[in-house]
């Protein structure tokens, strides 16, 4: 019969004998990150972040005249953010609606941001900020936040600094580095974290399942490690297209001399 | 005092840029004994003061600046100028020269929607939204020349140091460059050409504002475009 054939709902193994994970990766090993700015030219800023199969572009307008215009403060600029998933950007097709788990996305993106972002020097103005998910595979999330703060950086928008995050859980009993998109949904925990590292400010803590106070501890040192990391590679991204420029033209000048 | 970072280096935010008693310039901030970036820009110290020049960013008007805006709307006592800011400026009849009073019923007659003004900021600061003069030399109705707009982050590598940059620019190119700190330049040229090859230094300078040596850059860039250094010697 044809309910026979139907797999059997078990969760698949993501941790093998050796201890690596279902893609190859220790339990300590993020996912191979891409980051590239200045992407679109529409906008004030922008970034656009891969962590193995996320596709993650963020944008940023501002700062610019607040409307409606209630909603300005007199003091300091209001920032907003829109977290956005593709309809294509999952395995079945997801309403482009904004669903809560988006809406709570976009607060915790935009909280977790807040305070770096120099925003009393733009009184009465806004900063949107727009992060859509073309593609998600797990800590979705904590990737928007390492491009939301690129793409603000990218915008010319004063902060004292770049937010780096990234997200760690349990799975088989292991606590293990970067959750991928299975092992967030078959794991027993997941915590991502957002992390300022010179202020040493943690400004996203978020966890679903359950640790023991020795995990959540050892976890959350892991994944500031991590932020540590992803930070370094946030600021040479950053820097990465002002180098070239200068490269490129110091190649020219060399050249032409030969010549 | 010890600059961590070298001058001209480019520093991302929350880089240290210098240790010690040094004066806070614009995009820096003082933590303890520690000074950082707050932007993504190069490093510059003038004396004791370190700052940091931004490479991107928007227009914030700061009273007296010229500014090059276009007329949004007429209103019954004055006009609403677009300047690229996040504020939307403000200019009234009473601060435009000519006569004033009810003898001007129809504003729209000085400076109607879309029109080019060259004005200057003469009031604005956190609580209220900026106020425009065009009285002034060379101020008001810009009905010829060419338009070119960049960042308002690079204007003042545009206009150099001491105004080298764009001494050299009007000078190579023998157009007349008027530039407004809201990041609009004004070109005005005797030929087509020469005008063309202003604008493209123009945006040449935008694009390579972090690099050294650009003005000599810049001036070879026109030099071999040719033609236009005639024209400016006639």
């Amino acid at each position: 019969m044809l309910w026979e054939k139907l797999p059997e709902s078990k969760p698949p193994e993501l941790i093998d004998s050796k201890g690596f994970r279902a893609d190859g990766r220790r339990l300590d090993q993020l996912r191979p990150i891409k980051l590239e700015v200045g992407i679109l030219d529409k906008a004030d800023g922008s970034a656009y972040v891969e962590q193995g199969k996320n596709k993650i572009m963020c944008a940023v307008y501002g700062p610019r005249e607040a409307h409606p215009k209630h909603i300005a403060l007199p003091d300091r600029a209001v920032i907003r953010c829109r977290y956005h998933m593709a309809p294509f950007s999952v395995d079945e097709r997801k309403s482009p609606a904004p669903s809560r788990r988006e809406m709570e996305l976009s607060k915790v993106i935009r909280e977790s941001l807040e305070p770096v972002v120099l925003a009393d020097l733009y009184p009465r103005t806004t900063i949107d900020l727009f992060v859509e998910v073309l593609q998600s595979d797990g800590g979705s999330r904590c990737a928007g936040i390492i491009g939301a703060s690129l793409a603000l950086a990218d915008a010319g928008i004063p902060m004292t600094e770049l937010v780096a995050a990234c997200a760690v859980g349990k799975v088989q009993g292991k606590l293990a580095l970067d959750l991928s998109d299975s092992e967030d949904k078959y794991g027993e925990a997941d915590l991502p974290v957002a992390f300022v590292p010179n202020a040493n400010l943690v400004t996203l803590l978020q966890m679903d399942g359950s640790l023991t106070t020795e995990e959540f501890e050892k976890g959350l040192g892991m994944a500031l490690e991590a932020c540590r990391t992803i930070h370094g590679l946030q600021r040479e991204a950053l820097k990465k297209k002002y180098h070239e420029m200068k490269e490129a033209v110091e190649e020219k000048e060399e050249s032409e001399v030969v010549a | 005092m010890v600059l961590v970072a070298e001058v001209k280096q480019v520093v991302a935010p929350g880089e240290l840029v210098a240790e010690g008693d040094h004066i806070v310039g614009d995009n820096v901030y003082r933590v303890g004994n520690q000074i950082f970036s707050a932007s993504v820009g190069i490093v510059e110290a003038d004396g004791n003061r370190v700052l940091v020049v931004p490479l991107k960013g928007g227009y914030i008007p700061m009273v007296g600046d010229m500014v090059a805006g276009r007329i949004v709307d007429v209103g019954l006592s004055g006009w609403s100028v677009d300047i690229l800011a996040p504020y939307p400026a403000m200019l009234p009849a009473s601060e435009t020269p000519g006569p004033r009073g009810p003898r001007r019923r129809d504003l729209s007659e000085s400076f109607d929607v879309g029109d080019m003004v060259l004005a200057q900021v003469l009031a604005f600061d956190r609580t209220r939204d900026p106020l425009l003069t065009t009285k002034g030399p060379g101020l008001g109705k810009v009905s010829t020349g060419r338009v070119v707009e960049i960042s308002a982050a690079k204007i003042p590598r545009l206009i150099g140091r001491k105004g080298s940059m764009i001494g050299m620019l009007k000078r190579e190119t023998g157009c007349q460059i008027t530039v407004g700190r809201n990041g609009v330049a004004l070109v005005w040229g005797k030929s087509p050409e020469g005008e063309r090859v202003a604008v493209e230094a123009i945006y040449m300078v935008e694009r390579e504002a972090h690099m050294r040596g650009l003005t000599d850059r810049v001036r070879e860039m026109i030099v071999k475009a040719g033609v236009v250094g005639e024209v400016a010697r006639v």
